[in-house]
């Protein structure tokens, strides 16, 4: 606590506007006072139990099998979107589809680097291992939603209006099926009890409908 | 193939990058890294309405040393008072962190090398339970976490003390007290009746039954739909109620389960009811099934009216036996007034091929609720939407937004005269970095929304403007109201991009008045951490920082904030506070108020340099000989007569409000005269 004051003084300055850059070196790093109480509290109706600070701690739990595959599986159905709007630089000619494709651009691949690190820090693979290295895609594993060959080929070809078209239909086929895989996980017994997992898959759900939100709306708009 | 058909003249390299992993998926799976995105900075999408500029490169915020307890800070118009680690239970492994710092770094992995599961474990930082939103009720302040809940004794800020932790794992323990009443929302999948820590294990010997065939004319990868898993009967989802009369040793009273449990809830109190305290529920999990919890549906509302998708959920808390607290109503706010459709706020239709339709999962993230106008403003899905909850039971919807620079719509604050919402929009939910000077200032920024006439207006978008690294979560977060007389004035949480106290007293012209930032929670890698929530209570505003613990702050005079109105906004004093349930500021009558006026008039020069000193001299003259000059009732004669011709509205408003304070003579708050 001594330290905290020594900060205060430090950081209390006579400019009409204080600005400190300082390396705070002083945050209070020692645990609670052994006295406080830890308290487990029973189920309603039930007695509670009082923890040690080593007891409360509980333990780490490895993660479910279908986990693993969930993140795995998502790597590759994220990288399946940034191919879809790498092409939109040069495909689309609508400024509201380009920045929507942005927008999906940047959260699937902050979301991939996320998902790599989760495994890594797990001790897991960053994909299913596979019996032959170089497979091509067409015997691919296919997530849910995942466009085909044919439609990637499809959306490759085409160019302007027709181009945005394609991109949103498939997007919104390609995050739907985004959703249907967090709707697995959740269905499978034991799986995404990792509180890192269970809020990135709300992320994912999250902001993915939101997505498709607006994608229906420029398809709507297309329409008109 | 792809590759092939993609133009060679494609000048962009980091499209010929994706374009030649195309040809090697699994590379392209494995090592689309984040420099891709950094390498193409989008253009920034037109807006409508004001933006609030990014901060130039000699922001202080910018270049901060990273370390968990050690990083570098940079503060204005805020002072770190003191800081509380995470206690035992929810600290972080400081053994775990220091082994993850010491190991070399991992070599690249090559996606096509057979690995089993279950290999070798590199250290994993661990940086404890995580810690979520905050609830103040007397001296005490409650911190959720994703473990349970810490109680501070805050009766000396700069000597917060913890009392008690409470363990009971569920994220996300969105927090709220009521008397001797704690609630706490539960949401994740390891939430037990009985707090246990252990989860759920699959029951031996469990068989998972066969699955159903796939439906007809699924698409491809989609057909398969695994077993659901066991009904337990020890899991809670929804909301956990808690007897704190005895504060060290609280009581689990109630569950209320819910079948979308509780990603967040809003105390609501009746003025009218004073036998029951009420309870919105915001849901965004899957649906639980209903052999877990009878009478649970996730099926669209066209196949069963009953779903609990497009609703929240309203519980009832009977005080005298709030044991007894059950729903009471999940009210259809999504509903279509004319048509009856349930999902009314959606307006695109079906678009044929590759859209087959999908239950949109709607929800509320979080509803603030402002019953001293009757009204609560809701963040909902693709949607910002206004209720008129003069009958809490019965939340009616009469307005709502939507904006396509808004990926998520996330939680709302009203200013105090009820004019202004600030909506925040948590793009990418709170887990990425969103503030880099690569990501647009409109997006995951806060939307400024003008209310009149119970209709929402598009004004403006805030966002904290101090770029942030790669490293550091970021984006809009949980705020409160800074109770300064005469202003809008809000302190709200960044995650990693720390605290940003923003006014918005034009609400078209948001202004950044004061910060706190702290280097990223670790240097080199990404570490989930920074401020969930940041409020004022009581002179001083409290942070619950994620990874790092609790960090108390006061404001210290800037020229964006004189100490005359950080007094001012001391007068305010609350007995309970939960933000979401919005209370109504009234201020004393004071001298110290109408200093802060005087202040706020010289700032924006309404009066002319010698009527404030004219002003402030009268006063001074009333305070030193505690008498009641009479020069104060024709100062306010006069300033109520210069209001109506001030150019700006706020201004008017102030004078009028000083022009009361110096006709009833004022109340030192200190003498009591």
């Amino acid at each position: 606590m001594e330290d905290f004051v020594s900060l205060r003084f430090l950081l209390v300055t006579t400019a009409l506007v204080s600005l400190s850059a300082a390396t705070a070196s002083c945050q209070q790093t020692d645990a609670a006072p052994a006295s406080t109480p830890i308290v487990q509290p029973g189920a309603p109706g039930h007695s509670n139990k009082m923890l040690t600070p080593e007891t409360a701690a509980g333990q780490r739990r490895a993660p479910t099998e279908a986990d693993v595959k969930f993140m795995q599986g998502m790597i590759m159905h994220h990288g399946q979107a940034v191919q879809m709007t790498a092409l939109l630089k040069t495909r689309s000619h609508d400024k509201q589809v380009q920045e929507l494709g942005e927008r999906i651009n940047i959260s699937q691949t902050d979301e991939m680097r996320y998902m790599k690190q989760w495994l890594t820090d797990r001790g897991e693979p960053l994909s299913e291992p596979m019996d032959m290295p170089g497979m091509d895609m067409s015997s691919m594993p296919m997530m849910p939603g995942m466009l085909t060959q044919k439609q990637m080929e499809a959306l490759a070809k085409a160019d302007g209006p027709e181009f945005d078209h394609l991109f949103l239909t498939g997007m919104i086929q390609h995050h739907t099926g985004a959703l249907t895989m967090v709707k697995d996980l959740y269905a499978t017994p034991g799986a995404g009890q990792d509180p890192y997992l269970f809020d990135f898959t709300t992320d994912v759900d999250n902001t993915q409908q939101a997505e498709i939100d607006i994608m229906r709306g420029l398809l709507n708009k297309e329409k008109q | 193939m792809i590759a092939r058909l993609t133009s060679p003249s494609s000048r962009s390299a980091v499209t010929l990058a994706f374009a030649l992993s195309m040809c090697f998926p699994a590379l392209c799976a494995a090592q689309g890294g984040p420099s891709a995105a950094a390498a193409t900075p989008p253009a920034p999408p037109p807006s409508p309405v004001y933006v609030n500029p990014r901060s130039g490169p000699d922001d202080p915020r910018i270049g901060l040393k990273g370390g968990l307890y050690d990083a570098g800070e940079a503060a204005s118009g805020l002072e770190r008072v003191v800081s509380l680690p995470k206690p035992p239970g929810f600290a972080p492994d400081l053994a775990s962190i220091a082994a993850v710092d010491a190991a070399p770094a991992p070599p690249p992995v090559d996606p096509n090398a057979p690995r089993a599961r279950g290999g070798p474990q590199g250290p994993r930082a661990d940086y404890g339970g995580t810690n979520s939103d905050l609830a103040f009720g007397g001296k005490y302040l409650f911190s959720g976490n994703y473990n349970g809940i810490n109680f501070y004794d805050i009766s000396d800020p700069a000597k917060i003390k913890l009392v008690t932790s409470l363990v009971c794992p569920g994220g996300q323990g969105d927090v709220s007290v009521y008397g001797h009443l704690l609630f706490m929302s539960v949401e994740a999948a390891n939430g037990r009746l009985d707090c246990g820590t252990q989860g759920f294990a699959i029951p031996a010997g469990y068989v998972p039954p066969a699955p159903p065939p796939a439906e007809p004319g699924a698409p491809a990868g989609a057909a398969r739909r695994p077993p659901p898993p066991p009904p337990s009967p020890d899991r809670v989802k929804g909301v956990r109620i808690f007897d704190i009369t005895d504060i060290a040793n609280p009581k689990q009273i109630a569950d209320v389960q819910t079948c979308r449990g509780s990603h967040t809830h809003t105390l609501v109190i009746d003025p009218k009811d004073k036998d029951n305290v009420y309870i919105y529920v915001s849901g965004s999990a899957g649906v639980r099934p209903s052999e877990e919890l009878a009478g649970c549906s996730g099926a669209d509302p066209t196949v069963d009216p009953d779903t609990a998708l497009f609703t929240i959920v309203v519980i009832k808390v009977p005080l005298a036996h709030p044991e007894l607290a059950k729903i009471v109503n999940s009210p259809r706010i999504f509903t279509d007034p004319v048509t009856g459709n349930m999902n009314g706020l959606w307006k695109g239709g079906n678009h044929g091929e590759g859209t087959q339709t999908t239950s949109m999962t709607r929800g509320c993230h979080d509803i603030t609720v402002y019953s001293a106008i009757g009204l609560a403003a809701g963040a909902c899905s693709g949607n910002g939407i206004l209720l008129d909850i003069s009958d809490p039971v019965n939340p009616k919807r009469i307005d709502a937004v939507s904006d396509p620079n808004y990926a998520f719509w996330h939680s709302a604050n009203f200013n105090n005269a009820g004019t202004t919402v600030l909506f925040t929009d948590e793009w990418g939910g709170g887990g990425q970095p969103r503030c880099r000077a690569t990501d647009p200032m409109n997006w995951g920024a806060d939307a400024i929304f003008k209310l009149k006439g119970g209709k929402l207006t598009l004004a403006s978008y805030y966002k904290m403007p101090a770029p942030q690294t790669e490293l550091e979560n970021c984006v809009a977060h949980n705020g409160s109201m800074i109770p300064v007389p005469g202003r809008d004035i809000e302190v709200q949480s960044w995650y990693q991009g720390g605290v940003s106290i923003v006014d918005y007293t034009d609400a078209s012209h948001p202004v950044e008045i004061g910060y706190f930032d702290r280097g990223p929670v670790d240097g080199t890698r990404h570490a989930m951490g920074g401020q969930w929530s940041t409020y004022w209570y009581n002179g001083y505003i409290y942070g619950s920082e994620i990874a790092r613990g609790i960090d108390v702050f006061k404001l210290v005079p800037s020229k964006y904030l004189t100490q005359n109105e950080i007094d001012a906004a001391n007068e305010v004093h609350f007995g309970e506070l939960n933000v979401q349930n919005q209370p109504k500021v009234t201020w004393p009558s004071s001298f110290v108020v109408a200093k802060a006026y005087i202040d706020q008039l010289a700032r924006s020069n309404a009066l002319a340099p010698g009527q404030v000193s004219a002003l402030n001299a009268a006063i001074a003259k009333a305070e030193a000989t505690h008498s009641k000059p009479k020069e104060l009732k024709a100062m306010a004669a006069k300033l109520d007569k210069d209001a109506n011709t001030a150019k700006v509205s706020a201004d008017a408003d102030r004078m009028h409000a000083l022009a009361e304070i110096l006709k009833q003579g004022g109340t030192d708050a200190k003498t009591g005269l």
